[in-house]
């Protein structure tokens, strides 16, 4: 074991893509299922005590094959990725176990070892981004979690998740051409490929009066905000969430949009730093106003939706506007609210796309008028719908209320005041299309289709109530969350770390 | 002459950017799904022109060393290329797998048809 310790950053990202090959291998459902689980709770395990590490002895650079940077591949593990580290993969092993009924149920029997593969191939990808410190590895490993994304939302049984996923497909490829199309003009103008090595060389004195540098900032600001489903850049996403497997919804809602927000804050503030960033091209300003505009508009098309898993996608919208609205303040309040939304959201999202899970797994729909009354059948599950859902609003005692929180005095700090009324009004949103899931569960009669209709498994209601209770647990323990978010905030807007 | 220089100087980013914007604007203006996968396909190979074109000097060879050689063309940027050209292989084939089963599943690859066909639900 102590052999291996030097090795973790290079383990978080072969362990899952030795473990995606092996479970390619397998033909049952069941057996895939474990090799997945045990690949998902090793991950968690590493990345902890890479923070652990990161946290005793700062920044850990791993020289990829024994060539040294900026030639060979580095992973670079500092504060803000083993932070996305411990996310993406605690998430992946909380929501693990609920996986094995749920996509028994929706997926078709052969194909089950498929799905696990992909889902750690994807794991490996997400993780392979935010570890890397490399930016054109950044592109490979974008495309292979993209390419395993489209397979698990194509997985989908209802024929529009084909649809789904080609759109999505388009899209994605389109945003990751994009990226590539910018890291390909930053090598002509800096001759390295290497994060750190690039923004060495990339000097303010070059960067102000050099075009292609700004073509390249906008390039890559395109190309990730396609990713990241950035306000009017998402239309792939409410679909795409929606027919997917809902153990795939559940996992992607989680952790995929967030690592793309990862690599835009990477390229903001420690390749381009903020000098170039937001003074050169008025990159704040529209994005900005399209935070607000994807807080207000995603959040009315999650009040007129049917379908709830899809009324759950738009609230993603909503919420995703918040992250970038913390990244366009570009203060420490701001981009810390953004990073701990970044990570309360995808906690709570987490519980929210299991609950219709196991909504899905029991009443076999998920539409809004079919859960009337569902309340009273299932208590504990609908109870952690009622949790999380208060988490989105941003009530206080939950994790909501502390990012939202941070973004207010963010907003403060800048004197745009008029900000922080935006942000209470499409909280109020929230209040509606939260409150009218809640109405028609809690105070309703049941419906027929309801009423045979019980709590799932303790394999399924486990994570459910877990992730439910971590958005409390974050709502009153800040220390882990905001702690260190607010300290990797600090170190993002001191330049180059 | 001026205008000739500066146009055989800027020739090959031209025809690059042609192609890019090409590509986009089928993937954009196209209703077909595999016609779309066609734009796509033109539009991720144009960005392989942008960056062999500047790696690629004319006399320049492999970088072997060796004294009878000076002058290298930069090999770096044709690994990433090759490494992209398997992902877009890669995309295409999975591009073209989805619209088979699309096929299947609506009797169509015609964009509005499939739409038409959803809002019969």
């Amino acid at each position: 074991m102590r052999a291996l310790m030097p090795h973790l950053p290079a383990l978080q990202v072969v362990v899952p893509l030795i473990g995606a090959l092996l479970t390619a291998l397998m033909r049952r459902g069941t057996t895939a299922w474990a090799l997945a689980l045990l690949v998902s709770l090793i991950m968690p395990a590493i990345a902890i005590s890479l923070l652990l590490q990161v946290l005793g002895s700062g920044p850990i650079s791993y020289h990829l094959g024994g060539w040294a940077p900026p030639w060979g591949i580095e992973y670079r593990v500092d504060l803000l990725n083993a932070f996305i580290l411990v996310l993406v993969s605690g998430v992946a092993a909380a929501m693990m176990p609920f996986a094995r009924r749920s996509v028994a149920a929706e997926v078709d029997a052969d194909k089950q070892a498929w799905f696990y593969s992909m889902y750690l191939l994807c794991l490996t990808g997400l993780l392979g981004i935010t570890i890397t410190g490399d930016a054109f590895n950044i592109f490979v490993f974008m495309e292979i979690s993209a390419l395993s994304t489209y397979v698990l939302i194509a997985l989908g049984k209802d024929r529009r998740a084909l649809v789904a996923a080609y759109q999505y497909l388009i899209m994605g490829t389109i945003g990751a051409t994009f990226y590539v199309v910018g890291v390909g003009l930053l090598y002509l103008v800096t001759g390295s490929l290497n994060i750190l090595d690039i923004a060495q060389r990339l000097g303010p004195a070059v960067a102000e009066s050099s075009r292609p540098v700004l073509a390249a900032l906008a390039f890559l600001t395109v190309g990730i905000s396609l990713k990241l489903a950035l306000f009017p850049l998402h239309v792939w996403l409410p679909n795409a969430y929606a027919y997917a497997p809902s153990f795939a919804s559940a996992f992607l809602a989680a952790t995929a949009t967030k690592v793309a927000v990862y690599v835009l804050l990477r390229l903001f503030f420690s390749v381009f730093g903020v000098a170039i960033s937001f003074k050169s091209l008025p990159i704040s300003e529209v994005m900005l106003a399209l935070s607000v505009a994807a807080m207000f508009i995603a959040s009315l098309l999650a009040i007129f939706e049917q379908n709830v898993k899809r009324m759950l996608a738009y609230s993603s919208l909503g919420q995703i506007g918040y992250i970038t609205l913390g990244i366009s303040l570009a203060n420490e309040a701001g981009l810390t609210g953004g990073i701990v939304h970044l990570f309360n959201h995808a906690v709570m999202k987490a519980a929210l796309f299991l609950v219709l899970g196991a909504v899905l797994f029991r009443i076999g729909s998920v539409r809004l008028a079919d859960l009337a009354g569902i309340g009273r059948q299932m208590p504990l599950t609908m109870g952690a719908f009622v949790v999380a859902g208060l988490a989105i609003i941003g009530a206080p005692g939950t994790a909501g209320f502390i990012s939202k929180w941070y973004l207010a005095v963010g907003a403060f700090e800048k004197g745009w005041w008029p900000l922080v009324f935006l942000i209470l009004a499409s909280s109020m949103l929230a209040v509606v299309y939260i409150g009218r899931v809640v109405e028609v569960a809690w105070f309703r009669e049941p419906s027929v289709r309801v009423q045979q209709a019980t709590d799932p498994p303790l394999s399924m209601l486990m994570p459910v109530l877990i992730l439910a209770g971590a958005t409390i647990y974050f709502g009153f323990d800040t220390d882990v969350s905001a702690g260190i978010a607010s300290q990797a905030a600090h170190a993002l807007l001191g330049g180059i770390k | 002459m001026e205008v000739v220089k500066v146009f055989a100087g800027y020739y090959n980013y031209g025809v690059t950017i042609f192609l890019m914007v090409a590509g986009l604007y089928i993937v954009i203006a196209r209703g077909n799904l595999i016609k779309k996968l066609v734009g796509l396909s033109l539009f991720q190979t144009s960005v392989y022109l942008l960056y062999i074109e500047p790696a690629k000097i004319i006399g320049g060879t492999a970088p072997i060393i060796d004294p009878a050689f000076k002058l290298y063309s930069n090999p770096l940027p044709h690994v990433l290329i090759l490494t992209a050209i398997v992902v877009g292989v890669a995309t295409l084939a999975l591009g073209l797998a989805l619209v088979v089963r699309i096929h299947e599943a609506y009797g169509t690859i015609e964009e509005e048809e499939i739409f038409a066909r959803e809002g019969e639900e």
